[in-house]
């Protein structure tokens, strides 16, 4: 048999063939990961994306003076007496009075009709006409939430056969909320106030929103980040660095690899014994939250500095040091400029991952259904004391509530903690390619 | 700025930090327990953050021993000042709270709360039960000719030929839940009762009462009945997906899913806020919280909270929390008195 360099023989042919399948296998299983990926994109995306849309009602509300300040002299103490209950009627006759203006005809009952209004609204415009007591006196027009049924109907949660079951609704109360819809008196606008607003109770899911738990989660990664980075960075160094190789730094070494692979409620269990119980600090709040995610980012971030530590190649440290340079600015000057993109990527890294977690926080009281701002320093509370949630929590939270329409909330929710996540890592990605030196 | 300069000033800050935290105060309510009474609990403290000057509650679920457990850790601002619970304390948690310093302990009872069997609504029709049908469909052993054997029935219509012609997959609350003690207690020993396997196995095993309520509650372990350890959410989800499945559900979450969900009759009474409060319907609890007394007048807008909660305006049977599913105790006004008094337990 002769040999020619055109013709493969059956060797050369059954190694190519298997590198084809190599291939092959290659591509399945990156397909397979891609087919999981959209499966569940479109699943969050196709529930959740309702949550960013939300159905107001325009009316003008009559603020009689006779309900609202029965003094006449405009006293915050008698005005604050009257409650949102007092307020609803006032909502519901706007929308009555609206209706009829519009020349629209319904069977349904004066109160079935202010069903159609968001408990939420009541507040809304006590907490306007509390701070503008001038309003007092005429009525005055307001964008008010409706309900999370008839949200629900536009968004085609709600059907008419699922409201002729549901005893929250009714399809003749639909019905009247296409007629408004026409009228114009019942828009669908953008949800701001998805988040920015606080959660809201089982009662008004139309009105919950991630602002508590945004604000929560931006403090926590500020504690972390200040807490997790100087402490992180300067152990690597040192391990790194100056420490001598023996005994003791092995089993340093060992035992951070192993702390990077607790489960997470370790951390949770540590936050709640030292922080809350032994410390004092204040429970639920961000301070503690902060401080057990930078306890359980740490050994990310001194593994993955210490690894860009090592990456800088040693003629570096060699060159510095012929020169004449102490070990220490050898380190500074030239050692910590050259790893820092590899650093900051760890600690970006690191924060996602503190930034995703729930299990912790459920030990120190941030899983919890908290309606107040929080402020980043008061003199009651100290810095970062108030009582917060946060996303990954309101998500855990809103998932359990038994309206349906939370379920939406959740899955926009996590279409919102995805965004953030995508944006850390994002950012990660882009500060390794710019500044990452190769040798 | 060079780099040592960055990294003292950030340890700096943190010793900062700590220093300023360890100044640390609270001005808001701090609530925890009962996973049950958390909805009612977290309507009330947003209607009470709306309409007073105090700040808003903070809520916690977790369950009702969980929440009784932090509720008796101690008297101070970093333990809880209410606990919600789906059930009265036990003397036990009384003795712990005692030992920690918690002597003076409100309790106030809210409401009654019904526990409500529900199906997928285009599933077989489980309209009726009594508790001697659940007896018989989900415990493990059942007296047979003066022997207990292992539960024999795999389909509702042998146990009661009334009912479908379905499997029997029954979803009910796992046993870390307040709701399952009420189940076994009002359902099963009830059903064991009512059936006469009571006597039966009385007979059987020679007059020991204890033993024969314990083999009462016993529930089958081979699959048929499902402990839910999440809550009625996940009971929603398997049902959804089991068209043979009946859950044990709380009648605010039926009530918030009638869309999606069919209940049934127990003992030929339908589950309603009505024949809850008239007591014509077995199964049901009272709601209560738990007010640490010696932190009124520490804690701000605490005592204030616990009015308004009892008021008519929220917990009166035209309320937010009654149309929420809470059922209205008709002795709302002694609890009111009670609140206002602050009487201890």
């Amino acid at each position: 048999m002769t040999k020619s360099l055109y013709s493969a023989d059956a060797r050369t042919k059954r190694r190519n063939a298997a590198e084809r399948r190599f291939k092959a296998y290659g591509a399945a299983a990156i397909g397979i990961a891609m087919v999981a990926l959209v499966i569940l994109l479109t699943s969050v995306v196709t529930q959740g994306i309702g949550a960013f849309r939300q159905t107001y009602i325009t009316v003008d509300v009559p603020l009689p003076e006779a309900k609202l300040d029965k003094s006449g002299t405009r006293d915050m103490a008698v005005m604050s007496k009257v409650t949102t209950i007092g307020y609803a009627p006032l909502l519901r006759d706007g929308l009555v009075n609206a209706i009829a203006e519009a020349g629209i005809q319904t069977d349904l009952s004066e109160k079935e009709i202010g069903d159609l209004i968001s408990k939420e609204a009541a507040a809304t415009v006590r907490n306007r006409v509390l701070a503008h007591p001038d309003l007092i006196g005429q009525p005055e027009r307001f964008s008010l939430l409706a309900d999370g049924r008839i949200d629900g109907y536009f968004k085609g949660r709600v059907t008419m056969a699922s409201a002729a079951l549901d005893q929250n609704t009714s399809p003749e109360k639909l019905d009247l909320a296409d007629k408004l819809r026409d009228a114009g008196i019942m828009q669908i606008k953008f949800n701001w106030a998805f988040l920015t607003a606080p959660d809201a109770s089982d009662q008004r899911p139309e009105a919950a929103g991630l602002g508590v738990a945004i604000l929560g989660s931006l403090y926590m990664m500020i504690v972390v980040l200040v807490l997790a980075l100087p402490i992180g960075v300067a152990a690597s160094i040192y391990l790194e660095e100056f420490a001598p190789k023996n005994r003791w730094t092995d089993v340093i070494e060992v035992n951070i690899a192993n702390l990077a692979a607790v489960p997470s409620i370790v951390y949770g269990i540590l936050g709640l014994a030292i922080f809350i119980n032994f410390m004092q600090f204040n429970q639920s709040s961000p301070l503690v939250g902060g401080m057990v995610l930078a306890l359980m980012t740490l050994p990310t971030i001194i593994i993955s500095t210490r690894a860009a530590l090592k990456a800088v190649p040693p003629s570096i440290r060699d060159a510095a040091l012929g020169v004449g340079a102490s070990k220490m600015q050898s380190v500074f000057h030239h050692v910590l400029p050259l790893a820092a993109p590899g650093i900051l990527t760890g600690t970006i890294i690191g924060l996602a991952q503190a930034l995703g977690e729930t299990a912790p926080l459920l030990l120190i009281g941030m899983v919890a259904f908290v309606r107040d701002y929080p402020e980043a320093y008061s003199s009651a509370t100290g810095l970062f004391g108030d009582p917060s949630t946060a996303l990954p929590v309101q998500i855990y939270n809103w998932t359990q509530r038994a309206d349906p329409a939370f379920v939406e909330r959740a899955q926009g929710a996590i279409i919102t903690l995805l965004v953030f996540l995508l944006i850390m890592n994002t950012v990660a990605i882009v500060l390794r390619r710019r500044f990452e030196r190769r040798w | 700025m060079s780099f040592m300069k960055i990294a003292t000033s950030a340890l700096a800050i943190t010793a900062a930090t700590a220093t300023v935290a360890a100044a640390q105060g609270r001005d808001n309510v701090q609530i925890a327990g009962s996973s049950t009474v958390l909805p009612y609990a977290n309507i009330v403290a947003e209607a009470f953050g709306e309409n007073f000057d105090f700040p808003t509650p903070v809520v916690e679920s977790g369950g009702s021993s969980a929440g009784l457990k932090r509720f008796c850790e101690g008297v101070g601002e970093n333990t809880v000042d209410i606990a919600n619970a789906s059930r009265p304390i036990k003397d036990s948690e009384r003795e712990t709270c005692t030992a920690n310093g918690v002597t003076d302990i409100m309790e106030v009872r809210i409401g009654y709360d019904g526990i409500v069997f529900a199906s997928q609504i285009d599933g077989p029709a489980f309209t009726a039960f009594t508790p001697a049908d659940w007896y018989t469909a989900l415990a493990a052993e059942l007296p047979v000719d003066g022997a207990m054997v292992a539960n024999p029935n795999g389909n509702w219509n042998e146990v009661n030929g009334d009912l479908p012609d379905a499997d029997i997959m029954a979803f009910i609350p796992g046993t870390k839940h307040g709701t399952r003690e009420v189940f076994e207690e009002k359902v099963i020993l009830q059903g064991c009762e009512d059936s006469g396997a009571m006597e039966q196995i009385l007979t059987i095993n020679g007059g020991d009462e204890d033993a024969a309520e314990a083999s009462c509650m016993a529930i089958r372990t081979d699959g048929m009945s499902v402990d839910i350890d999440g809550d009625y959410t996940e009971t929603l989800a398997r049902i959804d997906a089991n068209p043979n499945g009946v859950g044990v559900f709380g009648l605010s979450f039926y009530e918030n899913n009638t869309d999606k969900l069919k209940v049934a009759t127990m003992g030929g009474v339908e589950p309603s806020t009505e024949t809850i409060a008239s007591g014509d319907y077995p199964v049901s609890r009272p709601l209560f919280f738990y007010v640490k007394k010696q932190h009124i007048g520490t804690i701000p807008g605490l005592k204030e909270y616990a009015e308004f909660f009892v008021s008519d305006d929220m917990a009166g049977p035209d309320g937010p929390l009654a149309e929420y599913g809470l059922v209205s105790d008709p002795e709302l006004a002694t609890t009111q008195s009670a609140v206002a008094d602050e009487t201890t337990m």
